[in-house]
């Protein structure tokens, strides 16, 4: 599905991923872990097709199409999706609302009806329920005075009425209390389908409990250092990122 | 995701959809303005001498006066004397009996803005608005009349008023703004043309919406309309106001007077979504919209509300105001301002307490794009005698790109020290983040700015009636947007 070749990505002139390849297949669970400023965030970034993020060699493709190709909008309509790190605040504007053009014009690029208020209100609160989202967040403006806890449900409330095909999970446990990172994780893994790839992005272990990933990916310095399955995580945790680097 | 630089261009592309010409014969005083001309206004309009002299009064003070350059605003002064100051279409000599009469380019030039003049529409359930349609100087038409007679509302141009009710004209008009308020309410008591006239008798709630919608047409006229609406003892009355004006070169000069006087326990809802000509991407043309409102709060427990959506006209200069002189009495100010390109507002209100406990709420969006500079103004007077008067202001501004200004100007004069006043401000720029957090989404870049920018606005557009909530919005897309290039 996801095929990352030899990517190097610069921020304001300075290198961030220099020479990245991973690839991702439908059903898969990644975890990306990594020290900070290693280059994670970056990469759900240039994944979503954030703006200031300057791809100065290598290629992604998805779904056999260039993705660095597509504007923001036209990833999301191809099932990318990103759960933000930092959901932002957007005043005035209800939660419900927002997702509901979201998925309209996902609907539309796929040559499907709109759905009227009334299905999408079903789908809705059908989806809040993974999550445990209370009804009245759902006309509250988007993240707009939401707790650290809340937001994040709210992002896996999104992913689950936009149903992507790719999901990444940018530090979606960060900030979270250990019953909401229960509930979360319990959400993530309903969405689990053969059809649906899942990368995370996490600086614990703890997460993985939780989720259990297919493969744990090693980031550091701009690449991909170790690839392991779910003992890779533990021994991590164990001995630190240290080991990783001490052994390049 | 394109950045600021590309959002500007987008927002240059703004197309006004109102700047059509209708071509159409008139019958148009020549330029200048003299004693004579006044007199010509006067005697088309078939005054009673009163109000000649009344004028004559106004103007003679006029000549006396400068205009004012207090304002944060920079324009070519204009040449008074090269301006129109009537203008009318052809076909009518004094108002049509019935809609049967008026022109038929007049009806499709309103259908064309979406003003329903048909009032077969009315009863088919699309709407529920009596209209009065101001075309440059005169009126063209009412409708619905006969169904507000029956409620004893009176609802007629204010041509008509002075005819057919002289002594209620008499005892409002230049009560609440004189003569001699400023040089543009001067100027517009001199010459005024046309506008709206409301009466809604003691208890009476008006059974639809009144709403008037303004269209100034010729070449080098001015527009100088005047509203007078009169809710006594009870009554209640939602009044919308639309303007557009086609789209040329020139500046046009739009100095209008509006008048509410409130009594008590009555209440004035006045909506305004002024969309006039706002000049090309360079600044050239546009509406000058110099204005003078106030309502007069002069019963007790009497209430008046101000919204505003204003996405047009090249420079602006309005203050919308409430005069809380009876107690308990309320004044409320709602309004978002859109300035692009090259366009310049400087508005905001007067909330002046005089009674015991009168309270005013005050919310202010001012949104700039382009080169465009806005400026908030509010003054908010405690008097004396107001004992518990409460006000709240809240001033927020949006800025999209890096060449436009906000500014905030809030005046406060307190004498009365168990006056309570809170002031809220904040200035942001639509940011990145939240585009691209909507884009993920899914929506494309106009959708998202579209989105956010009616979000911070909402406070605003939920205190409009519901059919112009839906206008609103649509004018916020058209002036925000453009076509994504």
């Amino acid at each position: 599905m996801l095929v990352i070749k030899d990517l190097h990505v610069s921020v304001d002139g300075k290198k961030i991923l220099k020479g990245l390849s991973l690839t991702i297949n439908a059903g898969e669970v990644h975890a990306i872990m990594g020290p900070n400023g290693a280059g994670k965030s970056t990469l759900s970034n240039v994944i979503a097709g954030r703006d200031g993020y300057e791809v100065t060699s290598g290629s992604i493709s998805y779904k056999d199409e260039d993705l660095l190709e597509m504007n923001p909008e036209e990833r999301a309509w191809n099932g990318v999706f990103l759960a933000f790190q930092y959901p932002v605040e957007i005043p005035g504007v209800n939660n419900t609302y927002l997702l509901k053009a979201g998925v309209n014009a996902k609907r539309k690029h796929q040559g499907l009806d709109e759905l009227d208020a009334f299905d999408f209100m079903s789908v809705v609160k059908e989806k809040a329920q993974l999550v445990e989202l209370d009804a009245s967040f759902l006309s509250r403006s988007v993240n707009e005075g939401f707790s650290g806890g809340e937001k994040k449900r709210n992002e896996i409330f999104q992913m689950a009425v936009l149903e992507p095909d790719l999901a990444l999970l940018d530090e979606t446990d960060s900030g979270l209390d250990i019953d909401a990172l229960r509930i979360v994780a319990g959400g993530v893994n309903k969405l689990r389908s053969a059809d649906r790839a899942i990368v995370m992005i996490t600086h614990y272990q703890r997460l993985l409990d939780y989720i259990e990933p297919d493969f744990v990916h090693v980031l550091a310095d701009g690449k991909i250092q170790k690839t392991g399955d779910k003992s890779l995580a533990l021994k991590l945790e164990e001995q630190g990122y240290d080991w990783v680097q001490e052994n390049l | 995701m394109a950045s600021n630089k590309e959002i500007q261009e987008q927002l240059g592309e703004r197309e006004y959809e109102a700047g059509f010409v209708t071509d159409i014969e008139s019958d148009t005083l020549p330029p200048g303005l003299n004693e004579d001309v006044i007199r010509h206004i006067s005697a088309i309009k078939q005054e009673p001498e009163w109000m000649l002299a009344w004028r004559l009064e106004a103007y003679q003070h006029w000549l006396t006066m400068s205009e004012p350059t207090w304002a944060a605003v920079d324009y070519t002064p204009t040449d008074y004397q090269s301006i129109s100051y009537y203008s009318a279409p052809k076909s009518k000599d004094d108002g049509p009996e019935s809609l049967d009469d008026v022109d038929p380019k007049l009806l499709e030039t309103y259908e064309k803005l979406g003003i329903p003049l048909r009032e077969q529409e009315f009863l088919a359930g699309v709407t529920n608005v009596a209209v009065d349609a101001v075309f440059d100087s005169v009126s063209v038409a009412t409708t619905f009349k006969s169904k507000l007679t029956e409620a004893g509302v009176i609802f007629c141009p204010i041509s008509e008023a002075i005819r057919e009710y002289p002594e209620l004209v008499k005892q409002y008009i230049g009560s609440v703004v004189p003569q001699k308020d400023n040089f543009f309410a001067a100027l517009n008591s001199a010459v005024f043309t046309d506008g709206s006239f409301v009466y809604i008798p003691k208890g009476v709630r008006c059974p639809m919406e009144l709403s008037t919608y303004f269209r100034i047409n010729a070449l080098n006229t001015g527009q100088f309309e005047r509203t007078l609406i009169i809710a006594d003892e009870g009554a209640h009355v939602s009044y919308l106001e639309g303007c557009t004006a086609p789209q040329r070169d020139e500046n046009q000069l739009h100095a209008a007077v509006v008048e509410l006087v409130i009594l008590d326990d009555a209440e004035i809802k006045y909506a305004t979504v002024q969309n006039w000509y706002p000049g090309d991407e360079n600044g050239v043309g546009g509406i000058y919209n110099f204005v003078t409102k106030r309502a007069d709060c002069r019963g007790n427990r009497a209430k008046v509300s101000w919204t505003q959506v204003e996405t047009g006209s090249a420079i602006t200069w309005k203050y919308p105001s409430c005069i809380l002189q009876g107690d308990d009495s309320v004044g409320k100010f709602f309004s978002v301002a859109v300035t692009t390109n090259c366009q310049q507002a400087d508005t905001g209100t007067k909330m002046i307490h005089i009674g015991k406990n009168t309270k005013s709420t005050i919310i202010s969006k001012g949104i700039s794009a382009g080169k465009a500079q806005q400026s908030y103004r509010g003054l908010v007077r405690m008097g004396k005698n107001a004992e518990n008067a409460r006000n709240y202001t809240q001033c927020d501004s949006l800025l999209l790109g890096d060449k436009c200004g906000a500014h905030t100007f809030p005046y406060v004069e307190v004498k009365n020290p168990t006056a309570t006043l809170e002031h809220e401000a904040t200035t942001s720029k639509i940011g990145e983040d939240q585009l691209f957090y909507c884009q993920q989404r899914g929506l494309s870049e106009e959708d998202a700015v579209n989105m956010i920018v009616n979000g911070f606005c909402k406070d605003v557009f939920d205190e409009l009636p519901m059919e112009f909530a839906v206008e609103a919005n649509r004018l916020m897309e058209v002036s925000l947007e453009g076509s994504v290039g």
